[in-house]
């Protein structure tokens, strides 16, 4: 998927730059892209050492954890289907918070062994539950309090002020955070995703 | 603006001097963990640096061709109604399925508009607040055997295209181009 796209997105430059007269900054553009690359990503390796060297202290000193306990009452009040003390709802709070602290390598595997207790609460195989749907959804709408990539791109392409976009950033996950939960529970019930009761009697908890 | 520099400075000194701070009164050896940590940031750098290249090559291609001005002329009108400059399109079109895609486009619009200017903060904005939706849903649900993920996918790319209009406009307000 992604080797088509690339592939066709040169095609598409040269197709274009014939047409509109820029083959030769076309040409003189890719070296000078991949040098800007690798500076970029040089760049990028100071901050982003410097980030993670700090929150591998915070993961030491217990940081996910705490993190964990203070967004606990949230989380109970997006997951009614889930009990308080099912080991989902541990694996979550991990995950969350873990990503919350812009560690994606510690979220992931709570995050994978979050989904897979609460695909044991699932009663139709292969089919999501309401519950997944919502941790997919906060997953992606992805909470973070400090935006180590963007502040570190921004750094190295010379910006005097990359620390202005914690303020920035925050604002917009918190708002689209928001809304994407909200959608959750406009779309868990709407009739184009609705769960179809089983035999079982599977039922619906939808709002 | 003062006000936004001043928090941004002040939540980013409290986790640089908070958690080593932290650390040390728990008895751990922050420096040594530290270092320990960093090395993994190296690392990761090193892992993406394949990546970049070849994504930046390939958008810098675009651009020098000028295949983006065509198409900020073709939807320009529209674009502009909804107060999206052009120039964020192509990162709001890659951000959703590719990571690795949408840095490059990050760094290819800080190169072309400078790290100072107000649509590098946009983009840097919209890459905090956004994920890679179809990736995520992919590789959590992928895991599980899950087939019909219903509303997840639709939640998740409402969310992301909340989080790119709210940058945009977050950053007009609070961000002196």
């Amino acid at each position: 998927m992604l080797s088509v796209l690339w592939a066709g997105m040169m095609l598409v430059s040269v197709i274009c730059a014939v047409m509109t007269g820029h083959v030769d900054a076309l040409v003189t553009s890719i070296t000078a892209s991949a040098k800007a690359a690798f500076e970029m990503a040089l760049g990028l390796g100071g901050v982003m050492a410097f980030w993670l060297g700090l929150m591998n202290i915070a993961e030491e000193a217990g940081f996910i954890r705490g993190l964990a306990r203070v967004i606990q009452p949230c989380l109970r009040r997006l997951f009614p289907e889930v009990p308080p003390d099912h080991p989902a709802m541990g694996a979550m709070l991990l995950n969350i918070a873990a990503n919350m602290l812009g560690l994606s390598n510690a979220a992931t595997p709570f995050g994978l062994k979050a989904m897979e207790s609460l695909n044991r609460l699932n009663t139709q195989p292969g089919v999501a539950t309401n519950a997944m749907c919502m941790f997919a959804t906060i997953n992606t709408s992805s909470v973070q309090l400090i935006p180590a990539t963007g502040i570190a791109f921004l750094a190295t392409g010379g910006a005097q002020h990359p620390y202005d976009i914690v303020v920035t950033t925050l604002l917009a996950t918190i708002i689209s955070s928001i809304v994407g939960l909200s959608a959750v529970f406009w779309l868990q019930g709407s009739k184009w995703f609705k769960l179809e009761p089983t035999a079982s009697g599977t039922s619906e908890q939808g709002s | 603006m003062q006000l936004v520099n001043w928090i941004s400075s002040a939540v980013f000194l409290s986790f640089v001097a908070g958690i080593p701070c932290v650390g040390a009164f728990k008895k751990i050896k922050v420096f040594d963990v530290f270092v320990e940590g960093a090395q993994e940031g190296f690392n990761v750098v090193l892992r993406i640096v394949p990546f970049l290249v070849g994504m930046v090559v390939a958008i810098g291609m675009l651009r020098a061709s000028g295949a983006f001005e065509l198409l900020a002329q073709g939807l320009g009108p529209v674009l502009n109604a909804m107060g999206v400059p052009p120039d964020l399109l192509p990162l709001m079109l890659a951000r959703p399925f590719s990571g690795a895609a949408s840095n490059a486009v990050l760094v290819d619009i800080i190169r072309a508009q400078g790290g100072d200017s107000m649509i590098a903060h946009m983009a840097a904005t919209m890459i905090g607040s956004t994920e890679t939706t179809l990736y995520v849903v992919a590789v959590y649900f992928g895991a599980v055997g899950i087939r019909r993920t219903r509303h997840a996918i639709a939640c998740g790319l409402i969310a992301d295209a909340v989080g790119m209009f709210v940058s945009i406009f977050i950053c007009r307000f609070l961000i002196a181009g």
